[in-house]
């Protein structure tokens, strides 16, 4: 067992758990984009990063990656966290608005403006997606491709992959909605375009032999009325 | 503990002694510097035109021809060093290759051939009477003048391997760690962690799986060549400093990590890796001792990141380069999970030195808590440029006024940027600054593997900014959110401040997404990506204002944010300006005032220039804002 303190309490967790699950256990709240249980720790978000250390060693880390240590001192809402935490949610604002996990989040942090270039992209290439395909489908179809600003999510040489089943758990776990439902005017769009009061996805060929996973789909859910 | 009866190791030492005693000292001897700097600059036809007049006159007996890595002086290629006195002859052209044949048989030298110096215009003979070389304490970079890259013997010649036998005969690995240790030499690759530590740490690891050792020299900093130049003209000296690093640590593979754009390293790397394994200096039971530690040759595919080790780490599996959490630290899981120690190529070039010299002699250089040499790859604005070895704890002013020979043209010394895309620009006003780890992150800088980019004030430092931001953004791994989007939002509000679209609320911004960046990212990059915009902010904020409030560059750099103007009253009508004009933008009569067509105006500077310096010229063409009112008309 490994005992460290997380904002002032004492907690015991077995060797080898990440700061993210003795804060849990404990009932403090870390927010996360790219983390799932289930699938390996990546820490490319950033969002839930926690201060430990004291004085000038005081640094972040993300959470999700980093093991718990005897005696470590953690923070997870000190103010620098929190400025963090702010200027991160601003980002992905910029970059994904029409997320509605990235909305949800920077409303539950007060954040209520960004103040870069309005971007609409439909991916923060948190890479749960290639995660999913790799360690729970066993298929390995999608990865990432390039590096800094070029990088994406993609198939081998941007084919279909023979390993792919069309499982559709890259979509399932997908925070950005990128996969289940794109509207074409993405700035009108307040969640990837489903609330455009049609289904999006079902005018979409490739989706026919798919079932949605999105539930309850706004979409859908506004039709049967 | 080996006695010298070992077999293998008497016939090592016998073999040195039988090189060392062939060896005649007076023979005069034509050394051509041939490293990439060399090569692309001519030292191939230099080498080839020697051998020929050699062959010739029949004087292969007489001079001897030793072709070897680059001696630091790159802006003085292709160039010559005849030993045993050391003339140089700079900037030859090919030409004169037989003329300096025919001097060296006869004894002459060819004074009209030799370096002038730009100060006092006087001829300087020897090399080390250079301005360039006097300053310096070439431990390293010295052995790159009498080694063959590609001869083993030759660095056999030079007291090679040497260090290695005095450990191999002392038998006792943590003697070698102790001696490391005291030494005080810190990791050269940037961050300074010391070395002897590092290799305490993996000695005592536990040895069943099996150690990784790792040469990093994947050098990707803009304007940084000093690990290409260790690699490539002494690359026994690293196959030894790792070989030493094994022993003392038990490790039991090597991998020297170069990256693909260093093709005449890996070749050099790959010669001398085979003939080491040729005499039985690698692979099973090396000399003979029942030590065994063989290397191999990993090439980089082209990312900057692969220089982090854990990024490093993963490129060697044949994965993507990409960091990952440290801890567990490599010293712990490294390679395929096994313990590994990482250390850049300087750091493994200072090994057989330290072990050579012993560990008291090589801390008497430097300060205490920084021992030993550092080389610098000097570029920019100064009359000198190359690469530079020197004690740590000199200064900034010393390496850039003494060495450097102070700026190129005109224009004043503005700044001093350390650390490649990591690092911090050092105004001039701090030049008395000490060069040590310390220090440097104490002004926000970092010492990173030692380039060190030189600018004057038309150097413009929101575009230096700019530059190093565009750099990281394409160079970032992408995998944190806050690298991957921090470097491109940054890079864009650079863009637009020297466009003109800057606020002062962009400077705040800036500043405050640049400190978030800093601290959320994971690896290495990431958290020193800020720093060029940090440290320019910083220590030249009054050029961002100039910048974002009066929509003004001084430096002339950001072209949308100048204008030039002819002032009539002023304008001699001498006709030097249109001749100087690239895009006919300028016009007019002789002895009539000009006029500057902006339209068709390039912003090359070069009417500027003429105007403001010739005599004749009247100082008409003055710099203005873009709105092209001066201060005093739009007030």
């Amino acid at each position: 067992m490994i005992t460290l303190t997380i904002n002032g309490l004492p907690v015991s967790v077995d060797e080898g758990a990440t700061l993210l699950e003795a804060a849990r256990g404990l009932g403090f709240p870390i927010p996360t984009l790219c983390h799932m249980d289930g699938l390996t720790p990546y820490g490319a978000c950033r969002l839930c990063v926690v201060e430990i250390g004291e004085g000038a060693k005081a640094k972040l880390v993300s959470a999700c990656t980093y093991t718990a240590e005897n005696g470590l001192k953690v923070r997870t809402a000190s103010s620098r966290v929190l400025r963090a935490r702010r200027m991160i949610l601003e980002l992905l604002l910029a970059s994904c608005p029409q997320s509605k996990t990235v909305q949800d989040l920077a409303a539950a942090h007060e954040v209520r403006r960004q103040r870069f270039r309005q971007e609409y992209e439909n991916c923060f290439l948190c890479g749960l997606c290639a995660r999913m395909c790799a360690e729970q489908m066993m298929a390995g179809a999608i990865g990432f491709r390039g590096r800094g600003d070029r990088r994406s999510i993609g198939t081998p040489f941007d084919t279909p992959a023979e390993t792919c089943r069309l499982c559709g758990g890259c979509m399932y776990v997908c925070p950005a909605c990128q996969l289940r439902c794109t509207y074409t005017e993405p700035e009108k769009a307040i969640c990837g375009g489903c609330a455009n009061l049609s289904p999006p996805c079902l005018e979409k060929k490739q989706f026919d032999d798919m079932m949605c996973y999105m539930s309850p789909c706004v979409a859908c859910e506004i039709n049967k009325h | 503990m080996f006695e010298l009866t070992h077999g293998f190791l008497q016939e090592f030492k016998a073999l040195q002694d039988r090189i060392l005693a062939d060896r005649d000292p007076s023979i005069p001897v034509i050394v051509i510097p041939a490293g990439t700097c060399g090569q692309a600059s001519g030292a191939n036809d230099l080498i080839r035109l020697s051998k020929r007049e050699l062959l010739a006159r029949k004087l292969t007996d007489k001079i001897h021809l030793r072709i070897t890595g680059c001696h630091g002086f790159c802006q003085a290629e292709p160039s010559v060093l005849i030993e045993p006195y050391g003339t140089f002859y700079p900037k030859l052209a090919s030409k004169e290759m037989p003329r300096i044949v025919a001097a060296v048989a006869e004894g002459r030298v060819i004074e009209d051939l030799l370096w002038k110096d730009p100060q006092t215009r006087k001829r300087v003979e020897r090399q080390r009477d250079i301005s360039f070389f006097r300053s310096q304490a070439r431990t390293i970079l010295f052995r790159n003048e009498k080694v063959d890259p590609i001869r083993i013997f030759n660095y056999v010649e030079n007291g090679g391997y040497s260090s290695l036998v005095k450990v191999l005969i002392k038998g006792n690995p943590h003697w070698v760690v102790e001696e490391v240790k005291t030494s005080g030499l810190r990791g050269r690759g940037g961050a300074g962690f010391p070395t002897g530590i590092k290799w305490e740490l993996l000695a005592n690891q536990p040895n069943g799986r099996g150690k990784f050792l790792v040469c990093n020299g994947d050098e990707g900093d803009p304007g940084a060549y000093m690990d290409r130049s260790v690699l490539e003209g002494n690359p026994h000296s690293i196959i030894e400093g790792l070989l030493i690093g094994a022993f003392a640590t038990g490790a039991t593979e090597g991998v020297v990590y170069v990256r693909s754009e260093y093709p005449l390293a890996i070749k050099h790397l790959v010669i001398a890796l085979r003939q080491a394994r040729d005499i039985g200096l690698l692979g099973k039971d090396i000399l003979g001792t029942g030590f065994s530690f063989d290397i191999q040759l990993v090439k980089g595919a082209g990312a900057f990141v692969c220089g982090e080790e854990t990024a490093l780490i993963r490129s060697v599996e044949g994965k993507r380069g990409e960091p990952r959490q440290r801890p567990p630290f490599p010293v712990e899981s490294g390679i395929e999970g096994k313990p590994t120690a990482i250390n850049n190529v300087e750091t493994w070039a200072n090994i057989p030195i330290i072990i050579e010299q012993g560990s008291q002699e090589f801390a008497k250089v430097g300060t205490p808590k920084n021992t030993g040499t550092k080389i610098f790859s000097l570029v920019g604005k100064v009359k000198n440029t190359g690469l530079v070895e020197v004690p740590m704890g000199i200064t900034i002013g010393q390496i850039v006024y003494d060495i450097g020979g102070g700026p190129s043209g005109r224009a004043k010394i503005k700044a001093v940027q350390t650390g490649g895309p990591s690092g911090g620009c050092i105004p001039s006003s701090m030049f008395d600054l000490s060069i040590d780890y310390e220090s440097l992150a104490k002004v926000g800088s970092i010492m990173g593997s030692g380039g060190m980019i030189v600018m004057d004030e038309n150097t413009c430092m929101v575009d230096v900014a700019k530059y190093f931001m565009k750099f990281l953004m394409d160079e970032s791994c992408g995998k944190c959110f806050t690298c991957r989007k921090g470097t491109q939002r940054m890079w864009e509000m650079l863009d637009d401040i020297s466009v003109g679209k800057g606020t002062v609320a962009h400077l705040d911004l800036l500043e405050e997404l640049a400190l978030i960046v800093k601290d959320t990212s994971m690896c290495g990059l990431g958290q020193t990506a800020a720093n060029p915009v940090l440290t320019t902010l910083r220590y030249f904020r009054d050029e961002y204002l100039t910048h974002v409030t009066k929509k003004f560059c001084p430096a002339t750099v950001c072209r949308d944010l100048f204008s030039y103007r002819v002032v009539a009253e002023k304008c001699t009508g001498c006709g030097l300006c249109v001749k100087v004009c690239p895009s006919g933008a300028l016009s007019g009569q002789r002895k009539k005032p000009h006029s500057l067509d902006m339209s068709k105006c390039l912003k090359c500077r070069a009417c500027y220039e003429v105007c403001n310096l010739e005599a004749i010229a009247g100082d008409a063409i003055i710099l203005v804002p873009h709105s092209g009112l001066t201060k005093e008309e739009t007030a």
